[in-house]
């Protein structure tokens, strides 16, 4: 008996109802999965457990994003639903929400899901399947330098390489013959953010004197920062996670180095980082952002920074508004928004292709910054700006510099 | 009776890609990977006594071993599942030296130590393992011939014939000498010695023997997922091991699959009820779980068995006697207190 049902399935070639072979429409004003006219439906994954959970404030500041536009009236009458599955930072776990996500809910997009390694693992899969995998929340450039391979993914804050070419250009224009010393983390994203300023710098009187790393494991980095110190550098580039870039700091300060010091973004933060070591040893770095700080005063305001703090306020009320996640997450969905906005038709080719050609201002990006993309250019933001802390706060410097093209 | 109780789940398994969403097949998929990996920590917890809070290194260690096989060596998927085992059968053999001293929580910590340091051993050659970026292996290609399956059907079916194998295998030996053995190893010492049995031998071959079968549990979640992290391979996988080996029932063959069933699958669950509370509310189940269940889902159903057919429960598995005599054992204590209430 038991064999004979066996048998039967077989013949029948796979007899499950949810075959997705026809996902992604064929070209035509056929709607694609997760879109009808009165809703589209989209999907994340990110961290709400596990050691990365503080990230998991992004997807509430996404969330509110969407129900304020929701609240508007959608998107040409279409209300977004937004879905956000926890993956506690395990690949693995990406990996089977964003099966779940594609072919159980049927987003018509995934958007937004965090972590290199997530999204690393989900890319091909997103691609197999033809649904837009867009404005991944990470810094590594391979999701802008690999489009031929992976059409359907795309990243969204400027990349580690493009950063990188922020501060070159940055010294080039105020300090062209520094000598830089580097301390980085020993992982992905400190190789990324290394290897762009080398090569920024290739040509230039710039010259990297020393270079120290540490694993995301040690306790301390005493012996790096002294063996920097006496390296003879005038400059120091700070590459560091939050911990690190606030025990670096801190050996500056005690230390008689008195270097001009650049500390990437990630470590930038005036919460997490500055006011731990004392705002007072903080003076005078420098660093770039790219969307506007909820917490600098400059933009209390500020039409979008207000909207933004009303509408989460309405809308996810237990997130803090002041946090700079939150306003990240807001800020990728209203690029979001845009994109669909921009769709000429319901399928995701037609996001794809909205995707692929924007030159667009977003509210709460800084002023000058856009989102462009071309077919060829995968990175959606690249502009950056200068900052450098005053004592209080972060105060953004000269120009929006372009590191595109 | 039994055999067609396993044939009927056999058959169940064979056709469940063909009634579920590639999701969920996707899900069953790891469910077999993980089932054969608590299986193994079974055999080393559940039958010899000692304890391994460190199963996911061994894990990690044979998912790591296909990947770059595949990724790096271009090797067939199936022919690295075998490699997998021998390097995690020698790594646990090495783990097992020290284990022939050390007891209880001491061992314990030693293994734990192995669980710690998995991750930050993978990121420190990141030549070969690739570091925080992972690596990427693609799954398996769906042969020529079976080409009326899908991608995911394909892979759960080939897990599925590994799982199948490492069970047999499993069960044959907890029912042969060597069985027989490990559970006096685990039960008196010094009985065991009495009747011959080298104690060393056996412990160090539970340990290599445990290994292994973690090690092929690690490559079959390199196969079904196509990419490994050191993320994936937290201290938390070898906590939910040891979660799904007594959820499933101690010293049984086949409580490694419900345990494998509810690690995969409550968490997501939790999730779903309340993303912020997901951890509280898949600790409290699993608490509520050793309240409800103390012997495991493997001990319900030999309980409900023996009150539907009484006198004839023997399970035929070694548990079966053991849930009779009632050791110190923890797992029996507890056995023993609900048999007392009842």
């Amino acid at each position: 008996m038991a064999l004979l049902t066996l048998a039967m399935v077989l013949a029948s070639g796979c007899g499950r109802s949810d075959d997705d072979a026809g996902v992604g429409g064929g070209g035509g004003a056929e709607a694609a999965p997760g879109i009808t006219d009165t809703s589209i439906k989209l999907g994340g994954s990110y961290p709400f457990s596990g050691p990365a959970s503080a990230y998991a404030s992004i997807a509430s500041g996404a969330k509110a994003r969407f129900a304020a536009e929701n609240a508007k009236g959608g998107i040409d009458g279409r209300k977004i639903e937004f879905l956000a599955l926890d993956d506690g930072y395990e690949p693995q776990r990406a990996v089977t929400n964003a099966r779940r996500l594609v072919e159980q809910e049927k987003v018509f997009a995934l958007f937004n899901t965090l972590g290199t390694p997530n999204n690393l693992a989900i890319w091909d899969y997103a691609n197999q399947q033809k649904v837009p995998h867009v404005y991944v929340a990470t810094g590594a450039s391979a999701w802008g330098a690999d489009i031929a391979k992976h059409p359907y993914t795309t990243g969204w804050q400027p990349d580690y390489v493009s950063e990188a070419k922020g501060y070159a250009e940055f010294l080039k224009k105020e300090k062209p013959k520094a000598k830089v010393a580097v301390l980085y983390q020993n992982d992905g994203f400190g190789k990324d953010l290394l290897g762009g300023f080398e090569k920024a710098v290739e040509g230039s009187d710039i010259q990297i004197v020393a270079r120290e790393s540490y694993e995301v494991t040690d306790p301390t980095i005493t012996s790096q920062m002294r063996k920097l110190g006496a390296s003879g550098g005038d400059t120091f580039l700070n590459i560091t996670t939050p911990k690190f870039s606030a025990q670096a700091i801190a050996a500056v300060a005690k230390s008689d180095w008195k270097p001009l010091h650049i500390l990437n973004n990630v470590g930038a933060s005036k919460k997490l980082v500055l006011e731990p070591v004392g705002l007072e040893n903080a003076k005078d770095i420098v660093s770039m952002t790219y969307f506007k700080d909820p917490e600098d005063p400059q933009w209390a305001d500020d039409p979008a920074m207000q909207e933004y703090k009303a509408g989460m306020k309405e809308h996810e009320p237990k997130a803090d508004p002041l946090e700079a996640f939150c306003a990240y997450g807001w800020t990728a969905a209203s690029t979001m928004i845009e994109a669909l906005k921009a769709m000429k038709e319901p399928t995701r080719e037609a996001l794809m292709d909205a995707v692929r050609n924007m030159d667009i201002e977003i509210p709460m990006l800084l002023p000058g910054v856009k989102v462009t993309t071309t077919p060829d250019d995968g990175f959606p933001i690249q502009a950056t700006q200068i900052m450098k802390f005053n004592g209080e706060n972060w105060e953004l410097q000269g120009e929006v510099i372009e590191a595109g093209t | 009776m039994k055999r067609a109780a396993w044939a009927g789940v056999l058959v169940l398994a064979v056709l469940l890609p063909f009634f579920f969403s590639s999701y969920r097949v996707s899900q069953f998929t790891l469910v077999l990977a993980y089932a054969v990996a608590a299986l193994g920590l079974n055999l080393l917890v559940g039958y010899s006594g000692q304890i391994s809070l460190g199963h996911g290194a061994f894990f990690a260690l044979g998912a790591y071993t296909t990947a770059i096989l595949v990724a790096k060596s271009g090797w067939p998927h199936l022919a690295t599942i075998p490699v997998a085992a021998a390097i995690c059968f020698a790594a646990g053999f090495a783990v097992g030296i020290p284990a022939l001293r050390l007891h209880g929580l001491y061992l314990a910590l030693v293994t734990l130590g192995l669980a710690v340091a998995t991750p930050q051993l993978i990121k420190r050659f990141d030549g070969l393992t690739g570091g925080t970026q992972g690596l990427s292996a693609p799954p398996p290609a769906v042969p020529g011939f079976l080409d009326f399956l899908a991608a995911d059907q394909w892979i759960y079916l080939l897990n599925l014939v590994v799982a199948v194998l490492m069970f047999v295998l499993a069960a044959g030996i907890v029912r042969g000498k060597v069985g027989r053995a490990l559970v006096a190893v685990r039960d008196n010492q010094i009985a065991a010695r009495t009747f011959g049995v080298d104690l060393a031998r056996y412990k160090t071959r539970a340990f290599a023997l445990s290994a292994a079968y973690a090690g092929v549990g690690g490559a079959m979640f390199a196969i079904s997922i196509g990419f490994v992290a050191p993320e994936s391979f937290g201290l938390a996988l070898s906590f939910s091991f040891l979660a799904a080996i007594v959820v499933g029932g101690l010293a049984t063959v086949s409580g490694a699959i419900f345990g494998a069933l509810f690690i995969e699958f409550v968490p997501v669950y939790a999730a779903d009820v309340n993303e912020a509370l997901a951890a509280v509310i898949y600790g409290g189940v699993l608490i509520v779980f050793m309240y409800v269940l103390p012997t495991g889902v493997v001990g319900l159903l030999r309980r409900l068995g023996a009150r539907v057919r009484p006198r004839k429960g023997e399970g035929g598995e070694h548990a079966g006697t053991r849930f009779e005599r009632g050791t110190a054992d923890a797992g029996d204590g507890a056995g023993e207190r609900v048999r007392a209430k009842r």
